[in-house]
């Protein structure tokens, strides 16, 4: 009984502390999108002169509240002069372009290195791993030389293909553990049926990749979705610039005002956290994949 | 011989997109930096590239860098050789604070807790949100102002006289907190850099050692408790032997992202001299200075340095594993 007693407390006292670290993890979030809702006033706290009784009435600051006035106006502000839509498609672009590329080499690389017998392959795939290692500021000088040389500066491309780049070893570590998993007797069954090297890719390998798809793009798509870096170097012009660098310069226009910055940060968030919710052990499971097979 | 040859070829050509991609975007532009490391090398359209061997190395770690236009110093202290101790400063926070307290949520969670999924997708779900969002945030949180929640927190609770000194000893007492900015202090600013740190990345490394712990097998920790082990024996001498390989990719991912990181510090602060990072020190020489000999001479040392802690976090995960075997 006594023991039992203690069971109760004890787990209880890990369900306290494990419930506080979820208010820690979820308060930025509610906090962010209470004041995206509120004006400045409300949030600073602001004094009126009353009109009857001609005493200046005090109104406290509301920080944590819901909002008492939902003023939506700061999202229309954060879309029409924060440019937000437009960033969010540059943003969409750059990345579907990026993850169908990455998709695309990773899963022919995969295939001549694990499905095609030649000396060298074990090298090679080593290789290809070094890009796990390698920091993106390795590419940040060379890449804006080459692409000020071809001018490309300011252009979706100017993003796409480094991105696509810095997500191939991940891709090609993702995809191996995969395609190991596709039994080798489909490629003799093909073989036999009169496939080439490419019709077994094409017909028999790739149709069998698709959850390899989902893991590698949910990577890439976190990887592209997210960055700063090149973003803001490869990119300077408003009308390829994407939602990272966004919000940053918004910040720079509205440094006072926290309704159309709390609106634009919700913005840029919202679609992660949608998906997250309900594509969430997908999501963990490509960060799994992604690190234990490193 | 036909065959073998168009064989070969189908093997070049599956490899061709990555290689393109690869060797031309992450291995040419290495040798690049290593090359425009040695030059000094102002301006990108003009070719004003002079081959100047160790300069600029020995400049990064002397007291003045000076701005290629204006040819005026702009930083006058040993810069990079703070910004280094400042990443492995923020390095050592998140190996020996930020993955213990990882490990420790993981084993909680995964030996089969109420609401497991709930809580393990809730520490989770940072980890997704862009670090600008993040650095943003919590510049807010940290704002001097009337705003600034943690302030206000602390005013609430009546207790901003003696809370901040306990995070830094040397600001007099008349700059604090109502007049000074969290991140804009030297001694503050990277503390209070680290904290978003945390509070983003502790989920994913939880994640990772969650994934692990589910993997032991059943059978290995049945007959453990039936040789009458308790929980912290069966903590410490299967679970956490059991994934060590996953310890060593945590390891090595807060080690190297703290050498790496660049966003958190560039959003969270106006002027990221109070906690400079090599990074945040290429910025600034690169495309705020011009001074592209200079940023690739960061480069490479971050490169090196990556490569280097990944060799030696493996060597040591080694080793230990062979004294238990």
């Amino acid at each position: 009984m006594k023991h039992n007693v203690k069971k109760i407390l004890s787990s209880a006292l890990v369900h306290i502390l494990l419930l506080a670290l979820v208010f820690i993890n979820i308060f930025p979030l509610y906090w962010m999108v209470t004041f995206s809702l509120k004006t400045n006033d409300e949030i600073l706290g602001y004094s009126y002169k009353d009109a009857e009784t001609g005493q200046r009435v005090q109104v406290l600051p509301n920080h944590v509240g819901l909002p008492h006035h939902w003023e939506w106006g700061n999202y229309t502000e954060a879309m029409k002069t924060g440019n937000m839509g437009q960033y969010f498609i540059n943003s969409l672009a750059v990345t579907v372009l990026a993850i169908t590329i990455t998709l695309i080499a990773s899963f022919m690389a995969t295939y001549a290195l694990t499905r095609l017998v030649w000396k060298g392959r074990k090298t090679m795939s080593k290789f290809f791993m070094l890009g796990l290692t390698i920091p993106i500021h390795a590419a940040i000088v060379p890449v804006y030389v080459m692409l000020s040389k071809l001018g490309l500066l300011n252009t979706y491309s100017a993003l796409i293909f480094p991105y696509s780049a810095f997500a191939l070893a991940m891709g090609i570590l993702i995809s191996t553990g995969f395609m190991g998993d596709i039994p080798y007797d489909l490629d003799e069954a093909a073989f036999l049926d009169g496939c080439g090297t490419w019709g077994i890719f094409l017909r028999v390998i790739a149709p069998l990749m698709m959850p390899a798809i989902a893991t590698v793009g949910i990577y890439t798509f976190l990887q592209c979705w997210n960055e700063l870096l090149f973003a803001t170097v490869f990119v300077s012009s408003g009308k390829y610039r994407t939602l990272p660098v966004g919000v940053q310069q918004l910040f720079g226009q509205y440094t006072t005002r926290w309704g159309p910055i709390g609106a634009a940060l919700t913005i840029a968030t919202m679609p992660t956290l949608i998906a997250y919710a309900f594509l969430s052990r997908r999501i963990q499971g490509s960060f799994i994949a992604g690190a234990v097979k490193g | 011989m036909k065959k073998t040859f168009s064989y070969r070829l189908n093997i070049f050509l599956f490899l061709l997109p990555a290689l393109i991609l690869f060797v031309g975007i992450l291995i040419a532009p290495i040798a690049m930096s290593a090359y425009y490391s040695l030059n000094d090398f102002n301006s990108v359209a003009g070719k004003s590239m002079t081959f100047v061997w160790l300069d600029n190395y020995k400049e990064l770690f002397s007291r003045t860098l000076l701005n290629s236009e204006t040819g005026k110093a702009f930083v006058n202290d040993k810069f990079m050789g703070d910004a280094l101790v400042n990443s492995l400063v923020l390095a050592a926070l998140s190996v020996f604070i930020q993955l213990p307290l990882a490990l420790l949520i993981a084993l909680k969670l995964s030996k089969g807790i109420t609401g497991e999924r709930a809580y393990l997708s809730v520490f989770f779900m940072p980890v997704l949100i862009s670090t600008v969002i993040i650095g943003r945030l919590w510049m807010n949180i940290y704002d001097p102002g009337k705003a600034g929640i943690l302030n206000a927190a602390l005013k609430a609770m009546g207790i901003d006289q003696w809370l901040f000194p306990w995070i830094t000893k040397h600001i007099s007492s008349s700059k604090l907190p109502f007049t000074g900015q969290w991140t804009g202090f030297k001694e503050t600013a990277l503390g209070a850099a680290f904290i978003p740190i945390l509070w983003q990345y502790v989920g994913y490394h939880m994640l990772l050692m969650y994934a692990g712990i589910k993997g032991v097998p059943a059978d290995l920790l049945e007959a453990a408790k039936l040789d009458g082990c308790r929980e912290g024996q069966v903590n410490r001498y299967i679970i956490i032997p059991y994934i060590k390989p996953i310890l060593k990719v945590s390891v090595i991912f807060a080690v190297t992202g703290s050498l790496k990181s660049f966003d958190l510090i560039y959003t969270l602060m106006k002027d990221t001299t109070k906690a400079e990072l090599p990074s945040t020190l290429m910025y600034k020489l690169l495309f705020l200075h011009n001074r592209y000999g200079l940023g690739s001479a960061i480069a490479v040392i971050l490169i090196a340095l990556c490569f280097l802690f990944a060799i030696l976090i493996s060597l040591a995960f080694r080793d230990k594993g062979e004294k238990v075997s």
